[in-house]
């Protein structure tokens, strides 16, 4: 992969009044990545954001997009990006067409340029029909849709998107994947933030999980799980009493990385599941445990959260739903 | 230049297509000044007001002045209602990730809230027309009567946007507006001339820029250059000062809100 960083953050702080929003940020954005901000509400992943689009000043640090400063190049930086708003930014009265014909004068486009653009996303996004009414008749679905073809209308090389599919329904999440994902394979590079583990898991490059203004860590979903030390196999005993005995047999044998006994057997990381599977199984015989109940899981990046900040991320999530 | 103009330009044809879909709001924008006040107020005091003290011929024409420039008080005030909106849904910040001049925004408004209210203006001098009130200065006194409209709108509508942004919740914004739109009419030579007034509300009605503006409208209607002049001179002179303050103190509340 093309590995030329588009964002630069550097030790970004910023705070609102006296309270701290982020704290001492650092990270980079590659050019052509998925770039994920992970963490529940109040993390500061929307404060993050705002900042690198110019909307915000960092109390104290710096912010490069593609090489350019975000508080002395403010005005080159909002040229060269796009942006979907976590709220439904749409002005009720405004028909969709009418948001992006806007839109394409402030960006300074030719009236033939604007139209030839607002005609691809309208399409792109499926709004064509609906283009000519009020916005106000429209969908939840539809709404983040205009918003996303607003985002796309200055052609920009990075887009971020804030919660892009919060409170939407199953199929325009599903859509909305699609078009990142669709955006990514054109060659942008896109920055997004969300709560839902699924959706970084599936569509982020890589991540960053942030909790109460600080990156708990960062890397790609499958690093981020291989870091917490192996997959893990679950054994359930027949016979309770006989939970020490294998503890104590398994710790010594090489294939396993941390043997923990549980209420009614055994946790054990191991780090491939080829070498560990069988040796376990043999010495469950050998010592005569019989074995009720055997699983074997990778890790899955609720596991990465919840050993990096202490909690679960499902505490804070709202569940609002919205029809299409 | 071009594209501070495109800006500019697409940022006002916004506002009037908001506008003019919001039907109601429309009707009731236009026709609420001159029905309310003009029509029931006028006629209503016809025969309470006294002559002597309103001296003009009967109280509609009395009044004429002082309706036209309380238009320019609500709608100068009202002007950053919309900007609170957008503020409010997420939509200026949509507008500030685009590469425009911040003051775009801004001066868009301006040229909305002026032009909107100067059609104002005139529909009710012409209702007045039909109750037989004929602007004695003519068509350059309804000039004149703009423009002064103008000068008065621009500090107003300022001081509405900086309001708009830094308040917190729009209920407060609403609350001030109430709180400063009453006060500013009746400590005003709008309904009653200053000589009619209880001494201490002529004294503080003296520091109202809205007495002024009414003070030098109200010849132009009345009676003629020769009485209106001295008083345009003065309120173009009270107005640029009053503008110079709105203008530096919202200034600093835009520059702060939009960086
Ligand atoms: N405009 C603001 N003024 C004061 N505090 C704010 C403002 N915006 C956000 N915060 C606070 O900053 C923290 C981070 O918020 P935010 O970045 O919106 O988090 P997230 O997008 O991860 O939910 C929260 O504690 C929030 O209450
Ligand atoms: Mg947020």
């Amino acid at each position: 992969m093309d590995r030329a960083i588009a964002i630069q953050v550097s030790h970004l702080t910023k705070t609102y009044d006296k309270h701290t929003a982020v704290s001492d940020l650092s990270f980079e954005v590659y050019g052509g990545e998925i770039f994920g901000l992970l963490g529940p509400n109040g993390a500061g992943k929307s404060t993050t954001l705002r900042t690198i689009i110019t909307l915000l000043t960092p109390t104290s640090g710096t912010v490069s997009v593609l090489g350019h400063d975000t508080v002395r190049e403010a005005d080159l930086v909002r040229r060269l990006i796009g942006y979907v708003p976590q709220e439904r930014a749409i002005d009720r009265f405004l028909t969709g067409r009418e948001h992006l014909e806007l839109l394409g004068a402030l960006y300074h486009l030719s009236k033939a340029e604007a139209a030839k653009r607002i005609a691809e996303l309208l399409k792109l996004v499926e709004l064509e029909e609906a283009a000519d009414r009020a916005a106000k008749t429209y969908s939840g679905g539809m709404k983040r849709k205009l918003d996303i073809a607003c985002g796309l209308l200055p052609d920009p090389k990075i887009l971020f998107l804030d919660e892009p599919t919060l409170g939407l329904d199953v199929q325009s999440r599903l859509r909305i994947w699609e078009y990142v994902r669709m955006l990514k394979a054109r060659g942008m590079t896109i920055v997004m933030t969300t709560n839902y583990l699924d959706e970084a898991d599936q569509l982020c490059d890589r991540l960053a999980i942030i909790d109460g203004g600080k990156i708990k860590t960062l890397g790609s979903p499958t690093e981020l799980k291989i870091g917490l030390g192996g997959d893990i196999v679950s054994l359930t005993l027949k016979d309770p009493s006989k939970i020490a005995t294998l503890v104590a047999a398994l710790t010594k044998q090489p294939a396993m990385r941390a043997v923990k006994a549980t209420q009614t057997g055994l946790d054990i990381r191991v780090e491939s599941p080829e070498k560990a599977l069988p040796a376990i199984l043999e010495s469950a015989n050998r010592l005569d445990c019989q074995l009720e109940f055997i699983e074997y899981h990778r890790p899955r990046l609720d596991d990465v959260f919840i050993a990096h900040t202490g909690r679960s991320i499902k505490d804070d999530v709202p569940m609002e739903k919205e029809a299409v | 230049m071009k594209e501070y103009w495109q800006e500019i330009s697409a940022l006002t044809m916004r506002w009037v297509k908001r506008l003019s879909r919001e039907k109601f709001s429309m009707l009731f924008t236009l026709v609420q000044p001159m029905l309310f006040w003009l029509i029931f107020f006028g006629n209503l005091f016809q025969r309470a007001a006294d002559m002597q003290v309103t001296q003009a011929p009967d109280y509609i024409s009395f009044l004429t002045a002082g309706v036209v420039v309380m238009t320019v008080l609500n709608n100068g005030l009202a002007g950053g209602v919309d900007l609170l909106f957008d503020k409010e849904n997420g939509f200026l910040e949509r507008l500030m990730t685009t590469p425009i001049h911040r003051s775009s925004v801004i001066l868009s408004r301006f040229i909305f809230v002026m032009t909107i209210t100067s059609l104002q203006v005139l529909v009710i001098l012409g209702v007045a027309f039909l109750f037989g009130v004929q602007p004695a200065t003519g068509l350059l006194g309804i000039a004149t009567i703009l423009m002064i409209g103008m000068l008065f709108g621009v500090g107003l509508t300022a001081i509405s946007m900086a309001m708009a942004f830094s308040v917190k919740s729009h209920g407060d914004f609403f609350s001030v507006l109430g709180f400063l739109s009453l006060p500013a009419i009746f400590l005003s030579s709008a309904l009653v001339p200053l000589a009619g007034m209880p001494a201490w509300m002529g004294f503080l009605a003296r520091f109202n820029p809205m007495t002024w503006a009414i003070d030098a409208v109200r010849p132009l209607i009345l009676t003629g250059w020769t009485e209106a002049l001295p008083h345009v001179g003065m309120v173009v002179v009270v107005m640029v000062i009053f503008d110079a303050l709105c203008l530096y103190g919202s200034a600093k509340v835009f520059r702060r809100a939009m960086g």
